[in-house]
């Protein structure tokens, strides 16, 4: 199984100029990786809005390109936004880093970790371009392919949980965020 | 009565881009109206994300609006502390007061008319009053001055 940061290097290799909305975990990795005014750090946040926030973006900007990089317990707590946005034909991709945990209060076991199968989820709502892997080299060896093609799209990504982690803090202001982000799209 | 295309035109002529609603009895009579309309209506599943989808148009610097009954307004508290308190965008709803007419006559206990106002003052919000009684012309006022405020606002419908 891939590490957080795997999966999330994989994705700094691809995500070519879309915008990327990072929550929770990711926000203290994805820094390391890519600081441009188009990596929206979502926090302070609230948890499980993401993917909408990230949807209204992409319905205010036709054709931007937007990357939302979710938890699973984010998604969990708003699993409907996922029939939502299959309701719209944006160039929105759903990266789901699956854990099976509340990584960042500690390490608290997730409700239906391990068995619940969110590519199936995803699927069901309408969302047809799915995709999911557990090895970092299957995920890069399809990665590109997965964030092209038109409308939502959904990539589950299983990576190994850890417990004990630092709360992750953005690596600016909000306004300051804003203001880039804007300036940039 | 205000009728649908009556407010579809005011939300539309207020300077409205998108609505994104989860309409209820009342707000949902609006329906055909808007989607005749030149507004793009945008469907969420509940209100937080109503919300949270407003947020990202907002960003994107479209002009949306939300359309929600005091019920949804209250399950979608934390999503309005962060767009309103924590990304200080100016977010606009109308909140449907479920009731409201019914408990004024005596007809309803219905306590959502009771905990609207303190729930939307307790997130800091500012807001009007817009009551069933109103003409066209207020109707078109209400939405203007919604629509021109710098901050986050509320308009409470009565219903």
């Amino acid at each position: 199984m891939m590490t957080h940061l795997q999966a999330l290097e994989v994705l700094a290799e691809v995500r070519g100029d879309r915008v990327v909305i990072t929550t929770m975990g990711s926000v203290g990795l994805w820094p390391k990786l890519s600081d441009t005014p188009k990596d929206f750090a979502y926090l302070p946040s609230s948890m499980g809005q993401a993917i909408p926030l990230g949807l209204g973006l992409a319905l205010a900007k036709p054709g931007l390109g937007v990357i939302v990089i979710s938890g699973d317990g984010g998604l969990l707590m708003n699993l409907g936004c996922l029939v939502t946005l299959a309701q719209h034909d944006v160039p929105l991709t759903v990266v789901l880093i699956d854990n099976g945990l509340y990584e960042v209060t500690g390490g608290q076991v997730l409700a239906g970790a391990g068995k619940t199968d969110y590519a199936g989820i995803a699927k069901s709502c309408g969302i047809t371009r799915v995709a999911q892997f557990e090895t970092a080299d299957g995920w890069r060896s399809e990665a590109a392919e997965c964030l092209a093609g038109d409308g939502p799209g959904f990539v589950w990504l299983k990576v190994e949980g850890v417990r004990g982690q630092a709360t992750p803090s953005p690596p600016r202001p909000m306004a300051e965020q804003l203001l880039r982000l804007r300036a940039a799209i | 009565m205000l009728d649908g295309p009556t407010i579809a035109s005011s939300i539309h002529d207020a300077g409205f881009s998108h609505v994104v609603w989860i309409p209820d009895s009342h707000l949902g009579t609006w329906e055909t109206a808007i989607e005749q309309s030149s507004l793009v209506l945008v469907r969420p599943t509940r209100e937080g994300e109503a919300v949270a989808i407003a947020a990202g148009l907002l960003i994107g610097g479209a002009k949306p609006l939300v359309l929600v009954q005091c019920t949804g307004f209250f399950e979608a508290g934390d999503a309005v502390r962060n767009v309103v308190h924590d990304m200080k965008l100016p977010l606009k709803l109308v909140v449907g007061v479920r009731s409201w007419q019914a408990v004024r006559d005596g007809k309803s206990r219905d306590n959502c008319p009771t905990f609207a106002e303190p729930v939307v003052r307790a997130w800091g919000l500012p807001f009007t009053w817009i009551e069933p009684t109103a003409d066209i012309a207020a109707c078109r006022t209400a939405f203007a001055t919604l629509a021109a405020a710098d901050s986050a606002s509320v308009l409470l419908w009565a219903e």
